[in-house]
């Protein structure tokens, strides 16, 4: 029995041995350790947890508000853009056409703000622990699906009223919720990194939410835009993801020409905003 | 094999920082804004240069001004199984240390190998959330300290129950007394299962029942083999933990061996052998914004600001403060520690005047009497700390600010009676003997009769 005991020190030993860190100083370049994310998978669970739970707690509608918000700002819209200025939207009725827009930009300006802020705000747990820096910025991307998930049942609501049929478009439904995470996860690795170091983004931030909105066709078509400008205006990721679910659920031919400049930046964006979080990483709690 | 045993390896540690970053002040409103839009470039060559470092050399003293190293050349190599303390004055670099060996940031230069799965734990209840409940915040402080969840799930009834807290486990932790708060987190870091384990006065928390817990679970991890750094202020703390220890002074390594040679070596310093200790500018004392401290002093029976004091005759420590909130109770104590490490006894504020009641703002001295014959020969150390109940919470704690001498004439009236070798013990309290003497005949009489 006494054998069998030191055996297994001998083992743990062993195994303790083939685990090595080594601590250098910067060596700049890096990429993102996948391994290492993958052992801490848990902790993205109860961080996402913990954001949907901080956020709802104590408010009495819970929820509700992931409803509510995006609904009063359809409601807005429809009654300003659509009934004031009366915009072109191709035909389709204005609070279905608003609708289908406001769903996912809701979701990736709310994502984008708190990726962007998540260093910031997780400061003390920052300096006080070590685990793959990457997980701030991502977390947010995840949380926020979560509301994203709630705030479908107003599309699905609009559409039974206006008796959409589903069409086979539906299926591009995943690839386009991976585009729309693409979207602030790209820019919220870079904007988060460099929030650390410039407080200036946190100023920024209202101003730059703002004018996404309004580079996209959330409140009006993208057909309003002359066609010469077409090609450079679909490289902004948002034309793609937002003219993308409009088609996917009303049925309309899919704008391939939107999504294909939109989905190549948005790959740019991310492995950019990868490679420049990953060489600032090391100096986050050195500036924080 | 030999390399094999090694459980760190630190080799030729460096870290720098500059406090650069002199900011121009402007006397009005105006001008700072005006200077704030002429000058974004500057801006963002200052704050670039932060954490530039091309043109600094740890081996080298021609470095920039602003640059100051919090680390410098520091090697030492930990062996598996060992428990090391690690001590040094404030801002003798054993956070940064501790913060490069746990990935927390990274060296300016030089390289450590770590050998093991490590864990470090420089504060209880990292990342704690207030809305959510304790089982949750388990859970969230497990994984973030690098806990898988099916080793918590494993773990949880155990933990659960170290903490005492099991009643109010599905309770929003923001309803915890801070004390609850506190067990629940170290229940958490107790149960973590590392190879190497970094500790940094986490003992400095709860009260004394559970810091005594706290101490005994520790050094049952390190009867399992693990290898322990353990960086503290609490001298006997280490003392009772670590056989090897380590002495930081500036971001060097002063001094390593035996935990005993070591204390001695630290406490024998310039740093602490002071008779008196002043703060005169109230705003840069030890404390907070109820109460800071003014000063530390030692007297002799004769009212004399000394070091030296007989052993026959009582010392008067007196500590002075300001009370910058009025209506908070204080607690007043000091901890009164010899040059080994070993803590004598800590002295509380008794006196029935100020007992419970709220105070005024002002200065005050609380003053306390040692009473001769009551500590043996050497060095003591006085560390004041005051405290405010309702909140319970430390305002100031000072290490060693202030020590005296205890010597001995040896005039043969003393405890030490007619001995003049090294007599062991804290105190030597001069004891009522007595000896009652019956000759030889006479006994043999009475026990026959």
């Amino acid at each position: 029995m006494f054998g069998n005991k030191m055996k297994n020190t001998e083992e743990t030993a062993c195994s303790s041995a083939d685990v090595v860190t080594i601590i250098q100083p910067d060596s700049g370049w890096n990429i993102i350790n996948f391994k290492e994310l993958n052992d801490y998978r848990d902790l993205f669970y109860f961080l996402t947890w913990r954001d949907i739970k901080a956020l709802y707690a104590q408010t009495v509608l819970g929820f509700s508000w992931a409803i509510i918000q995006p609904l009063v700002q359809i409601v807005i819209f429809t009654v300003i853009f659509g009934k004031v200025a009366e915009l072109p939207t191709e035909g389709i009725p204005y609070i279905l056409f608003s609708s289908m827009a406001v769903i996912p930009w809701t979701y990736m300006s709310q994502a984008l703000t708190q990726s962007s802020q998540s260093l910031l705000q997780g400061s003390n747990i920052l300096g006080k622990i070590y685990f793959p820096r990457i997980i701030f910025p991502i977390t947010p991307i995840l949380a926020k699906l979560i509301d994203f998930g709630i705030s479908l049942f107003i599309v699905l609501c609009i559409m039974l009223y206006y008796q959409v049929v589903p069409t086979w478009n539906l299926l591009l439904f995943p690839v386009l919720v991976i585009m729309m995470m693409a979207v602030p996860l790209g820019i919220g690795l870079w904007l988060s990194s460099l929030a650390i170091r410039f407080r200036d983004i946190k100023q920024a931030m209202p101003f730059f939410i703002q004018m996404l909105m309004y580079t996209a066709p959330i409140v009006y078509s993208a057909s309003s835009i002359p066609e010469g400008y077409r090609l450079l205006y679909s490289l902004n990721p948002l034309v793609g993801v937002i003219e993308g679910f409009r088609a996917c659920l009303l049925g309309t031919p899919i704008p391939w020409l939107y999504i294909w400049p939109g989905a190549l930046t948005a790959v740019l964006l991310v492995i950019s905003g990868a490679v420049y979080f990953k060489r600032m990483e090391r100096i986050i709690v050195d500036v924080i | 094999m030999n390399n094999r045993n090694l459980a760190i390896k630190i080799e030729n540690i460096s870290k720098c920082y500059r406090i650069g970053l002199k900011e121009t002040i402007q006397d009005n409103l105006f001008n700072t804004v005006v200077n704030f839009i002429k000058n974004p470039l500057k801006n963002y060559r200052v704050y670039r240069s932060l954490y530039k470092f091309d043109d600094v050399d740890p081996d080298q003293d021609t470095n920039p001004s602003d640059v100051i190293w919090a680390v410098k050349n520091v090697s030492f190599e930990v062996k598996e199984g060992e428990i090391i303390g690690i001590i040094g004055s404030n801002g003798a670099g054993k956070s940064t240390l501790l913060k490069i060996l746990s990935k927390i940031t990274y060296p300016t230069s030089g390289q450590v190998t770590i050998r093991g799965r490590i864990s470090s734990l420089l504060e209880v209840g990292t990342g704690f959330h207030p809305e959510l409940t304790g089982r949750e915040n388990v859970y969230l402080n497990g994984t973030i300290l690098g806990m898988r969840k099916k080793e918590i799930d494993r773990k949880f009834d155990e933990i659960v129950d170290f903490s005492g807290v099991e009643k109010f486990i599905d309770t929003p932790v923001k309803r915890y007394s801070s004390g609850m708060k506190v067990r629940l987190a170290f229940a958490v870091a107790a149960h973590l299962e590392p190879e190497i384990l970094i500790i940094d006065e986490v003992l400095a928390v709860g009260d004394a029942r559970f810091q005594q817990k706290c101490l005994d679970k520790m050094k049952e991890v390190g009867q399992h083999g693990r290898t322990v750094l353990f960086v503290s202020h609490n001298m006997p703390a280490v003392t009772r933990l670590c056989s090897r220890s380590i002495l930081l002074d500036g971001g060097r390594v002063q001094h390593d061996g035996p935990t005993h040679e070591v204390i001695t070596s630290y406490m024998n310093s310039d740093k602490c052998s002071k008779a008196e200790r002043r703060w005169p500018n109230v705003m840069e004392a030890p404390g907070d914004e109820v109460v800071r401290l003014c000063g530390v002093r030692v007297r002799t029976y004769d009212g004399l600001v000394s070091d030296v004091t007989d052993i026959s005759q009582p010392v008067r420590i007196e500590i002075e403060y300001e009370v910058l909130q009025p209506g908070y109770v204080l607690r007043i104590y000091y901890h009164v520690i010899n040059e080994e490490g070993i803590e004598a006894f800590l002295p509380l504020d008794n006196d029935m005047a100020w007992r419970q009641k709220p105070r005024p703002m002002g200065r005050y001295v609380s003053t306390s009497v040692i009473p001769g014959n009551l500590l043996s020969e050497g060095r003591y150390f006085i560390g004041p700390t005051i405290r405010t109940e309702n909140p319970s919470v430390r305002r100031l704690r000072v290490n060693d600010v202030v020590a005296f001498h205890v010597i001995d004439s040896m005039d043969g009236n003393g405890a030490r009676s007619d001995s003049v070798g090294h007599i062991p013990g804290v105190v030597r309290p001069l004891l009522k003997w007595e000896t009652q003497f019956s000759p030889k005949e006479a006994h043999a009489e009475k026990t026959e009769v």
